[in-house]
Order: structure tokens, then sequence, then C-alpha cells
């Protein structure tokens, strides 16, 4: 009989995780049917080159190749940023185009775009996406402003799930106003006085905002019909999906990036030091939670954490022990322990801290590496966990497919030694020459094979 | 006393600023020379970021105490006291580009070593760069960028800068996320920091010189 997950070693769930990843299914929920053989073959082979650099236990057959880009497989096929927010057809295109263009041993689906109707409807301010306060042909951008108070670390503290539906939410969604009128549903306990918790949802301005939802809802359901074709049809040419949708974040980012703001959280880590620290514990098994959550649902064992404020510059070595790491890890070592690959990336140059983020387990990590200095990164992080990118945006941008080559050599060179490196992009980039993306994959696949 | 004010607000100690400013108001003592107190003092902050001893947290909260200062201070200020500058800088994020954080650190940088800062903010069209640069007659311009499509944008700026006949009369340097010495080739500019203190040394090298 098959073990049962409850019962399986963290071990186990990643060796489980990478084997349903080797066993795709379509959005039907059967076994994917592979376009030949030969796709099938390609797909198990990049799944287990993936896997043997990931887990350090055997040197892959050759270094793995990805290639992962914001925007530009939508300006590579022609089509500008707007086009592909709203037109999901095209979208899928572009990203299509860009697996049979240069065949990387990963994709990453076409979820990056996402439904720009739906961030209409629900008059979205977080972002301003192409068309919507950028213009169409430029990428969306992060609007960042004090979403949460700097008096409201308590009510976060006390019922997260209720500060984001009756606070945040309509604070970053102009049409989810009506929740802040929202009952506390904890209080739906007896039928004494029970009625009075559902008389909010006769209110016009509650209802006006579900109608919205349901708008919002259908037009995201289209979208995800679309991208979950276009992700069966690029798995059943053979090429895997590296992320599938799952998704977690350091809680320092949580609250810097998207709740308090940069100048807000910043300000806390002097003025309310202790409520930042509880608000980041509290947040800590929400994001194992959601990170495993979306693992489990999609069978796959990657889950992305972009980093973003712990890179050098943005505090001292002392502020990222005290205020960063420690919930990072945390939510680093939940995913593993029900074994999930946290993918996390180091946006940006990380250098002094290195030494402190080493305290992980074996193989069991994936990170992205942009600017930091590759041969430091190996002789620490890089003695536990797997590496990929470093190839930097400005060389893919205005450098010639030799001087991409020569780059790629010497990343490959100095971190490919003993497995444990993949050859990437370092940064989420919008623009490069396409025949230096040509170069970077086709020169990894014949210079990084293992002899 | 002086000497408390400059090392409690360079040591970012808030309450201890406020209750000095409070007490020295009181003592109707004259509002400029608080101020001055407060300039050196942020002129140790900047010393204390260059040499690596402080970071952003450090100098987003610097800034945040000098406001509550100059806010204590303001009312009692009969004329707005003029500080000695060193030069005028141009500066801003070019067109398409909304990112704020790198650019406010070399603004608040190049503000705290004496430089006249002329900030158009983010997404900023060539244009305006140009008709800041003339109507203020600054020699110095500063383009920030983080997206990989800044590398246009900011050839563009250059290109209009040629197009008005002023690239002889500054000197421009450009920086952000994914900028490189091959991106400051491909725009023209004339030199590129990897970070705020390249910034400023940029900015005194070039000032120097007019």
């Amino acid at each position: 009989m098959e073990k049962k997950w409850e019962d399986m070693m963290p071990e186990e769930k990643q060796e489980e995780l990478f084997a349903r990843w080797m066993s795709p299914k379509d959005p039907q929920g059967n076994d994917l049917k592979f376009q030949s053989p030969q796709a099938e073959k390609a797909y198990k082979e990049r799944i287990t080159r993936i896997k043997d650099a990931i887990q350090m236990k055997k040197l892959p057959d050759r270094v793995p190749v990805f290639v992962i880009p914001s925007f530009f497989p939508v300006y590579n096929a022609g089509f500008t940023p707007r086009e592909a927010m709203y037109d999901y057809d095209k979208c899928c295109m572009a990203f299509k185009k860009l697996v049979m263009d240069f065949a990387p041993d990963a994709q990453i689906g076409a979820v990056a775009p996402g439904p720009g109707k739906a961030y209409d409807i629900l008059d979205y301010k977080l972002y301003s996406w192409p068309g919507h306060g950028v213009r169409p042909e430029q990428s969306y951008q992060a609007n960042e402003g004090e979403y949460m108070k700097a008096g409201e670390y308590d009510a976060l503290i006390a019922d997260p799930s209720n500060f984001f539906s009756n606070t945040y939410l309509p604070r970053v969604f102009g049409k989810l106003e009506g929740f802040k009128m929202l009952p506390t549903l904890t209080g739906i306990l007896e039928i004494y006085g029970v009625a009075f918790n559902f008389i909010p949802f006769g209110l016009p301005p509650v209802q006006a905002t579900y109608k919205a939802l349901f708008e919002a809802g259908a037009e995201a359901l289209k979208w995800a019909g679309a991208i979950g074709a276009f992700n069966a049809e690029i798995n059943a040419a053979g090429f895997p999906g590296l992320w599938a949708g799952g998704y977690s974040k350091a809680p320092f980012d949580v609250i810097g990036d998207t709740l308090r703001g940069t100048r807000g959280i910043m300000l806390d880590m002097y003025r309310q030091p202790d409520k930042l620290i509880e608000a980041m514990e509290r947040l800590t098994p929400i994001m194992i939670k959601m990170g495993v959550g979306a693992a489990k649902m999609s069978g796959q064992p990657l889950v992305f954490m972009p980093l973003h404020k712990g890179a050098d510059g943005f505090m001292s070595d002392e502020q990222f022990k005290k205020f960063y790491w420690p919930t990072l890890r945390k939510v680093m070592m939940g995913l593993i322990g029900e074994g999930v690959v946290p993918n996390p990336a180091a946006e940006g140059k990380w250098a002094t801290r290195l030494e402190v983020m080493q305290d992980l387990p074996k193989g069991k990590t994936l990170w992205m590496i942009d600017q930091s200095d590759i041969a430091k990164v190996k002789k620490t992080v890089g003695k536990v966990a797997c590496m990929y990118g470093n190839i930097p945006s400005a060389l893919l941008t205005l450098g010639t497919p030799q001087e991409v080559k020569d780059y790629v050599k010497k990343c490959i060179d100095v971190a490919g030694k003993g497995g444990g490196y993949i050859v990437s992009n370092g940064a989420f980039f919008d623009h490069a020459k396409a025949e230096n993306i040509k170069a970077m994959v086709d020169f990894a696949k014949e210079y990084g094979v293992y002899k | 006393m002086a000497k408390d004010l400059v090392n409690a607000l360079a040591d970012l100690k808030e309450q201890e600023v406020i209750k000095i400013v409070a007490n020295r108001l009181s003592a109707k003592e004259d509002p400029l020379r608080i101020l001055e107190d407060a300039r050196k003092a942020m002129e140790m902050v900047g010393q204390r970021f260059a040499s690596s001893e402080y970071f952003i947290p450090d100098l987003v909260y610097s800034g945040e105490i000098l406001r509550a200062v100059t806010e204590m201070v303001r009312p009692k200020l009969s004329k707005a006291g003029e500080i000695k500058r060193v030069g005028k800088v141009v500066f801003g994020t070019v067109a398409g580009d909304i990112h704020d954080i790198g650019k406010d650190i070399v603004v608040f940088m190049l503000d705290v070593n004496g430089f006249e800062v002329y900030d158009l903010g983010v997404d900023v069209p060539a244009q305006k760069f140009v008709e800041k640069i003339k109507e203020t007659g600054a020699p110095i311009v500063g383009l920030s960028g983080f997206l990989t499509l800044a590398f246009d944008s900011m050839k563009q700026t250059m290109d209009a800068i040629k197009a008005a006949g002023l690239r002889d009369k500054v000197k421009v340097m450009i920086g952000g996320g994914q900028i490189t010495e091959e991106v400051r080739k491909y725009t023209g500019a004339d030199a590129y920091g990897k970070d705020a203190m390249d910034g400023v040394t940029l900015a005194k090298k070039w000032g120097a010189v007019k």
C-alpha cells in the first residue's frame, strides 16, 4: 500500500512531489498525453536534470538552462504588453514562441502578464499596468504606498484574514470598498442574533462589491482556461513548467512591499520593532500554507519566492539577522518540511550576508541569483543549494552573442563545478536581443555537458 | 548643547532630538542655529552611509527626524535660511519607469553633500529634463532607471539634450538596477554609478571642474 502523505518524511514528500511533476496531468485531471514518445522522454530528462542539480546528490548529465523573463516573450512575439494582458490567446502564443524559439529546460507558464480586464473591473491600485497608468507598450509596475497604517499592527496580528478582507483589500481595490462593511465571520455562532451578521450582505455597497467580484472571477476563470490549455500543450511538447503558480514570500517583504511600503517598514524597524517582528511571526505559517497548498495542488515541488528588501544596501547585516532572515528561514523550513523546494530569488546584490543564508539543509532549496558575485555565492549558499542566474540583463540587451557565451562559460566554470548550477538570466527582463538568449541557451547545452 | 543635537540626530535618537529642539526653541535660540546643527548631523549621517555604517533604513529614519525638526522650527523662522550650495544637479527617473527608491537615495546623498538638487520625480519625459537644465543652468544631470526599458529612455534623453544644444554644457550620470558600463556606452552618458556614493563622487568631481 502507498504511504499516506502525513506519514512521509520531508525527503519522501519531496521525492513524491518530484514524482508527480514527472507524471503531469491535463486540465481535466487525466494523465497528460505527450505529443510524441520523444517529447515524453525529453520532458522526463529535463526534470531529472533539474532534480539532480537541485538535490546535489549526483551530477546531472549537463548543466540545465532556464530563460526567466518578464515581458520579453511578448515583445519577442511582436505584441505589446497591453495585448498580452487583454488577449489571452496572444499571451499564450508569445510564451509558446519563447519555449519553441529557445528550448530551455523548463518553462515558466504564461501567467506573468495576468488578466488585465479583471484588474480593470476591480480598480486595482497597487499596480499600474499597460494602458492603465503606464503606456500600452510597457510592463506593469508597482505603486508602493502605506496601504496599512503605522498604528494598525495590532489589527493585523489579531486577525490577519479579517485585516486583509475589511481593511487592506478595500484600499488596494477601489471596487472592494463594500468589504469594509463585512461582518467578522467568526462571530457567526448560534441562532441567537446570528441574523445580524447577514445584514451587511443586503447593503447596496456590499452587493456592488460582490457583483464586481463575480465579474472579475468570471474573467479570471476565462484567463485560467487559456493558461491551463497552454501549460498542457507546452508540457506535452516536452517542457516542464517551473512554478505552476506556487508562490510565497518572506514575511518582511509581505509587510514592506505590500502593506507598509519601504519607507513605512523602515520607520517601523526603529519605532515599533517588536510589533513588526510579531506581525512577521504571525504571517509565517500563512506564507508556509500558501506555498504548500499551491505545490500540492499543482503536483510540482518548486515554489517561487521573490526576495526584495533583504538585499545589500537595503539594511545592515545586523538588521538582516534581526528582521529579515529569521522568519524567511522559518517559511523556507516550513516549506521544506512539506517536501516543497523553496525557490528564493535574491534580486539585486547579496554579498555580506551569504554566510548567514547558508544555514539551510543541503539540496532542499533553489536560488535565483541576480548580481551577486557568483564565486562567492558558490562558496557559501552554493555549498548547500543549487543556484541559477547571474547572466546580466544589460549583457543580454546590449552585448553580442560572443560576449554572452564568454559570460556563460565563466559562470559554468565557476559555479557548475560539482553540479548545483543552472545557467539563466539573473533578473526578470523585458528587453533583450533574441540572438543573445539563443546564444545563452545553446552554449549552455554545448559547454555545460558533464563528462 | 549644540553638539548634543548633532550627535542625537546623527545617532537617530528621535525622542532626544525632539526634546533638545523643543528646549532650545523655548530658550529663544535662533532657529537658524538649530537648522545648522541639523545640517551638520545629516552630513554625519551621509558619511556613515558612505562608510557602510548606515543603510537605507537609517537614511529614511534620519530624513523623518529631520522633517519633524524642520516642522518644529519653521514657525519660528523670520526669513528662510539660505544654505550655501556647492552646485546644481537635475535628477529624475527616466520616461516609462516609475521606480523611486534608488533615485531618492542618490538625491538625499547629493542634498546632504551640499548640492542643490532639482528632483523631477519619476517617469520624466526627455523634454522635461531639457527644460529644467535650461531653466536652472545646472551643469550636472542624473538619470535613474530600474527597468531594461530605461536603457532606451536614457538614450532618448541624451539625444534630446544633444538636440537642444546642451550636451557640452552638462555632465550626465546614469544609475539604477541593471545599469552597467555597456549601458553607459549605449546611452552616451558620461559615467554610471553603482550606488549613491558613486553619484556623489561624480558630482563632486564634475562640480569642481566647473
